[in-house]
């Protein structure tokens, strides 16, 4: 009955977007405003319906119900709840229900919650949400129904891939998905305001709370899916540049472009129609990012099955919605009127700056991540490209962009002066040569690189904090707070990632217990070989013990694992986090002498990396409570807490 | 600054920086793109030694052997023609990289066709086969479907 009841309530919200699309075109018609109040409510049912849907679905896999294909394919009775739980979204029917079921809840919450914008901009872009929906619905109803029952009933369910059998599951697909997602609201915005031509800093306010968000969801779902891949895949690497990380990443360039412009778009009503562009650019790359995941075209941990039919199916939504925003854009930007000027020694020409900037790592990320697909489908010559072209083309591009990060914070708005300007700078200037000279004498023989990236963190992380200088802290507004927190935490995960690849030590030996080997400044000593069993595998643990100087000894246990449903061995790495770095280890074979390999790594500071990436997603979080107070309608409360 | 000039100038720097990046994107591609072979592909398009590259194939039935320093092994990759490819790796090997399935390695063809690996990538489960493989290596979908 579950199952049926989480149907009728897809296909019922399906069919009042369908309405929500109709009824919006008809009130923006002349003579259609009798129906704009109507809008609002479907937008907050569907999003209810879907809600009641997704519900259904978790409900179903903590139940273990075998009689759902879903279930049966992709569970097991004897897995722990949690991942039962995770493991309704941990394959691609689920994953796209709650792709679905977050945008409907988001067009149901911007249904309920946005008041400042035009009531016409406001149905036009309940009504552009509702044709992405409708997309998402049919293929979910069409292509891939999470609730088909199964007959005969099996007696027990496959299981889950047990490289998902994670916490990271649990938080990771969500995450990212939220950024999708309230990216496609920004996209629906504008489409919005092109429809009633109603592009202008109003328009800016009103989309710039759901990119912030947006952003900060796809900070916070990088940085934990790099994590996640650095400790659970055992390779010691944190970022492979791999389509489907690449895929994440790109949507993350392109919001970040679009939150940039989109706050020179609300304070000084400039880059109007790029603000515009880069909101159908980054739904564009969350719409390919979707694509490269779910379609199966990339084979990989989150490649669930292989369907075509799927593939084509989502390949069709994508080029019905990038065409149709592209050809409404084109249609509509010649009445787009011209912002306001500025100089180009201004904040705002910085700002373009960051923006052709980040364009450009876009340009060049999606050239390698999409280049082999054409390549191969175009002549079937097979390449692949890998982080040698990523670190090449995109590196030197993201370090001029981290320094205009440093330098474009400090320049004034509208026009400012060069001369004032180095003034300001004169500090961090000062840091960063001082960074220089103390690496190159220290550090002989460091690549080119890191080292720029190591002399540069150090220079923009003093930079970054020097809009709080000369201010009153506890009067210093907190966007401002926002603002200086994420472009620290750049420079901080700047500083770890050049750090790591600088100074990692790494040692690979085949060792007997009793052994004692070196890597960086740790001596770690290989205690012993032990059997070791959880609820749903079996493993081999190797004890070892390090420690550096003469100082306490810490405890590593790397496992190779067998996990019984389905068979599959995974190694799990073990990893001892001190102040200055992760002593990194990973079993594997034996050999007939009874050693094992052992593959030893010290990465100092490389916590820094996803520190970092903490920090840029809290630096948006206080910028969007900060844009959220000021325009709450209690300013006196406001004066007291401030 | 003149408004027209502006915009001149705002469209210079987009150009030189769009052009740059194509520029620094096209030189990396160049250099840096690993082309994939399959053990046939060697004698029909000759040795590449100047660069980086990736090989796939099956690993052959007992032709893993291991090196008395306990991490390094030499193995042979075949493919359903009569071509094989002899691999050296040093290194722990990805868990599912066994005798008589699927491996895609990547590294450096020596002059006498030997091949040293660097790095031999993981398959992620029993299924997973490495797309370049082809159709002997098709992915499998969820077996109760």
């Amino acid at each position: 009955m579950i199952a049926e009841g989480g149907l009728a309530a897809l296909w019922l919200a399906a069919s009042l977007s369908l309405l929500q699309l109709f009824l919006g075109a008809a009130a923006l018609r002349p003579g259609g405003e009798g129906l704009l109040r109507v809008v609002r409510p479907l937008a907050v049912a569907q999003g209810v319906l879907a809600a009641i849907a997704f519900l259904a679905l978790i409900w179903l896999f903590l139940r273990t119900d075998l009689s759902v294909q879903l279930v049966a394919a992709n569970s097991h009775s004897a897995k722990p709840w949690l991942y039962k739980f995770a493991g309704a979204w941990g394959n691609h029917e689920g994953s796209m229900l709650l792709w679905i079921t977050v945008l409907a809840v988001a067009g149901g919450a911007v249904a309920l919650l946005e008041r400042r914008l035009r009531q016409d901009t406001l149905i036009a872009t309940l009504a552009a949400q509702a044709a992405i929906g409708l997309g998402f619905y049919a293929f979910l109803l069409f292509a891939s129904n999470p609730f088909t029952r199964l007959s005969p009933v099996p007696v027990e369910g496959n299981g889950l891939n047990p490289l998902l059998q994670d916490p990271g599951l649990a938080f990771h697909p969500p995450t990212l998905y939220f950024g999708y997602v309230g990216i496609s609201v920004a996209f629906s915005f504008a489409v919005g305001a092109l429809i009633t031509r109603d592009v202008g800093p109003a328009f800016a306010r009103a989309m710039r709370p759901w990119v912030l968000g947006a952003w900060i969801f796809l900070t916070l779902g990088i940085t934990a899916g790099s994590y996640w891949a650095y400790y659970e895949l055992g390779w010691g690497g944190w970022w492979f540049w791999d389509p489907v990380e690449n895929a994440s990443l790109m949507p993350w360039l392109a919001a970040t472009a679009l939150l940039h412009s989109v706050t020179v778009l609300a304070t000084r009503d400039g880059l109007r129609a790029w603000t515009v562009m880069l909101a159908v650019v980054a739904f564009s790359m969350s719409m390919i990012g979707t694509f490269l995941v779910r379609s199966g075209i990339l084979t990989s941990v989150h490649a669930f099955a292989v369907d075509p039919r799927r593939g084509a199916f989502i390949l069709i939504l994508l080029l019905l919605y990038i065409g149709g925003a592209l050809a409404l854009f084109g249609l509509r930007v010649g009445t787009v009127k011209e912002g306001s000027r500025f100089d180009f020694v201004s904040r705002e020409g910085a700002l373009v700056v960051n923006n052709l900037l980040l364009s450009a790592i876009l340009g060049v990320v999606f050239v390698g991540t999409l280049y082999p697909l054409a390549v191969e489908a175009v002549t079937g010559e097979k390449l692949s490209v890998g982080p040698p072209y990523f670190n090449a083309a995109a590196g030197p591009i993201a370090l001029v962009l981290v320094a205009v990060m440093g330098v474009g914070a400090l320049l004034r708005w509208r026009s400012d002066r060069l001369k004032a300007l180095a003034q300001r700078l004169a500090v961090p200037i000062l840091v960063t040569a001082a960074a220089l000279l103390l690496v190159v004498l220290l550090v002989p023989g460091i690549r080119i690189l890191p080292l720029l990236g190591l002399v540069l963190a150090a220079g923009v992380g003093v930079a970054s904090l020097a809009p709080l200088w000369k201010r009153n802290l506890r009067r210093t507004p907190l966007f401002i707070w926002g603002m200086v927190v994420a472009h620290f935490g750049i420079a901080v995960t700047l500083a770890g990632m050049a750090s790591e690849a600088a100074f990692t030590k790494e040692t690979l030996v085949a060792a007997s217990p009793g052994q004692i080997m070196r890597v960086g400044p740790f001596s770690v000593r290989f205690e012993s070989v032990e059997p070791v069993a959880g609820p749903n595998w079996t493993a081999i643990e190797a004890r070892l013990t390090a420690s550096r100087g003469g100082g306490r000894p810490v405890a590593l246990a790397p496992q190779a694992r067998m996990f019984s449903t389905p068979p599959t061995p995974t190694s799990e790495a073990a990893i001892a986090t001190v102040w200055d770095g992760q002593l990194y280890v990973a079993i594997g074979e034996p050999d007939a002498q009874g050693r094992w390999q052992l593959r030893l790594w010290w990465k100092p500071f490389v916590t820094l990396i996803w520190l970092g990436g903490g920090l840029v997603a809290l630096g948006g979080l206080l910028a969007l409570i900060g844009r959220l107070r000021r325009k709450s309608p209690q300013p006196r409360l406001q004066e007291a807490l401030a | 600054m003149k408004p027209k000039n502006q915009r001149l100038v705002l469209l210079v720097v987009a150009l030189v920086a769009v052009v740059g990046a194509v520029l620094l994107a096209m030189s990396a591609m160049r250099d840096q793109a690993a082309f994939f072979y399959a053990p046939a592909d060697v004698e029909r398009r000759g040795l590449p030694l100047d660069r980086a590259v990736r090989i796939g194939g099956m690993v052959r039935g007992g032709s893993i052997r291991r090196h008395p320093d306990g991490v390094t092994i030499d193995f042979v990759v075949g493919d359903e023609t009569e071509s094989t490819i002899p691999v050296r790796f040093t290194g722990i090997t990805p868990d599912l990289f066994q005798e008589n399935s699927g491996v895609v390695a990547e590294g450096r063809f020596q002059p006498d066709g030997s091949f040293v690996a660097t790095e031999i990538l993981a398959k992620h489960d029993e299924n997973y086969m490495p797309p370049q493989l082809g159709p002997q290596g098709q992915h499998k979908t969820e077996s109760l479907e």
